[in-house]
């Protein structure tokens, strides 16, 4: 009889308190959390090239070359230009396809080179980057548009749609080593 | 009158608390989830620059982050420009090679995130992207702000 009471007694965990070492815990989370998701501009790097192996020749026509001196002023393929006109003149020489002979052949085989100097502002070169990115940006809504009838960003990573666009549109930037001085 | 009284009365005014710890410990583990506890030090200055076409990263387990930026003296002043990975600042350029490719072997699908000082020159930059492309780290991310 003694027995069975006291085996009543000991079945519950008190559970009042559980709530309140949660929330303990839950405040020590909430004030070491940073939420902060890192937005960037994302760019794979080329390989460091061999140095037996020759460049792959690259025709001067599917080469947009963008200079920025240390002041921030623009020359593309030799002519000045200003900031708000690169996002205009990238566009024109991407999709081309030919029919200009000064400008690219295809999509496929336009590279835009950005070259700076080493005193260039790193602002300076973010922004340049910047319009070539929505320059590409641009291009690819376009088709996704035309194609789908949705902007490129509604597509899922790695969807179908998503590589076709980008297999048609890649991004071939290069950053050119800048000069000394 | 008098019954509709009594009836209002007889309702229990107590809001049922037995749900919160369930509450709390969904808030709880979603806060566990997302923390990062190991922020480093920051020994240089950055300031963001801001851009607008920009992109998330969200698998923040395969960032490295590489700070750029005016080394922090004492008292508000900023001394040469320097870099930082993890705690430490790099003395030496050909020693981000190293460090960036032991990164590498532990996480092959490493991003590396330069976060640079609005204000630095590029030259630092591209050394240290020759440095990040020695490596084989190829796959980097300018940090920027959105631009408003």
């Amino acid at each position: 009889m003694l027995k069975k009471k006291r085996g009543r007694e000991d079945a519950e965990i008190p559970m009042s308190s559980l709530a309140d070492i949660a929330f303990l815990l839950l405040i020590f989370f909430l004030v070491v959390t940073t939420i902060d998701v890192d937005t960037g501009i994302g760019l794979i790097l080329p390989p460091i090239p061999d140095e037996n192996t020759e460049p792959p020749p690259v025709k001067e026509r599917n080469l947009l070359n963008i200079l920025v001196n240390a002041q921030g002023m623009v020359l593309i393929d030799e002519e000045p230009a200003s900031l708000n006109i690169v996002k205009d003149r990238i566009k024109e020489f991407v999709d081309n396809n030919g029919a200009d002979p000064d400008l690219s052949e295809s999509p496929d085989d336009a590279i835009v080179s950005i070259k700076t100097t080493r005193q260039t502002p790193y602002n300076v070169y973010i922004d340049m980057l910047d319009e070539v990115m929505g320059a590409y940006a641009e291009l690819r809504n376009q088709v996704a548009m035309e194609r789908f009838g949705v902007p490129f960003d509604s597509f899922e990573d790695n969807s179908v749609e998503q590589e076709e666009i980008q297999e048609l549109y890649p991004k071939k930037i290069s950053i050119a080593e800048p000069d000394e001085g | 009158m008098a019954h509709f009284e009594k009836k209002q009365a007889k309702t229990s005014q107590a809001v049922p608390t037995s749900a919160m710890p369930d509450v709390v410990f969904m808030l709880l583990i979603f806060f566990m989830v997302t923390t990062v506890l190991r922020e480093v030090e920051l020994q240089v200055q950055v300031d963001y620059a801001s851009a607008e076409n920009i992109e998330k990263i969200e698998q923040k387990r395969l960032v490295s982050y590489v700070y750029i930026g005016p080394e922090r003296l004492g008292g508000n002043q900023v001394g040469e420009t320097a870099v930082q990975i993890d705690d430490a600042l790099v003395d030496e350029m050909g020693a981000i090679r190293n460090i960036m490719y032991d990164k590498l072997v532990e996480q092959p699908r490493l991003i590396v995130s330069l976060r640079v000082d609005n204000e630095s020159e590029f030259g630092v930059v591209t050394d240290v992207q020759q440095e990040l492309r020695h490596a084989g780290t190829l796959r980097i991310n300018y940090s920027t702000r959105r631009e408003i």
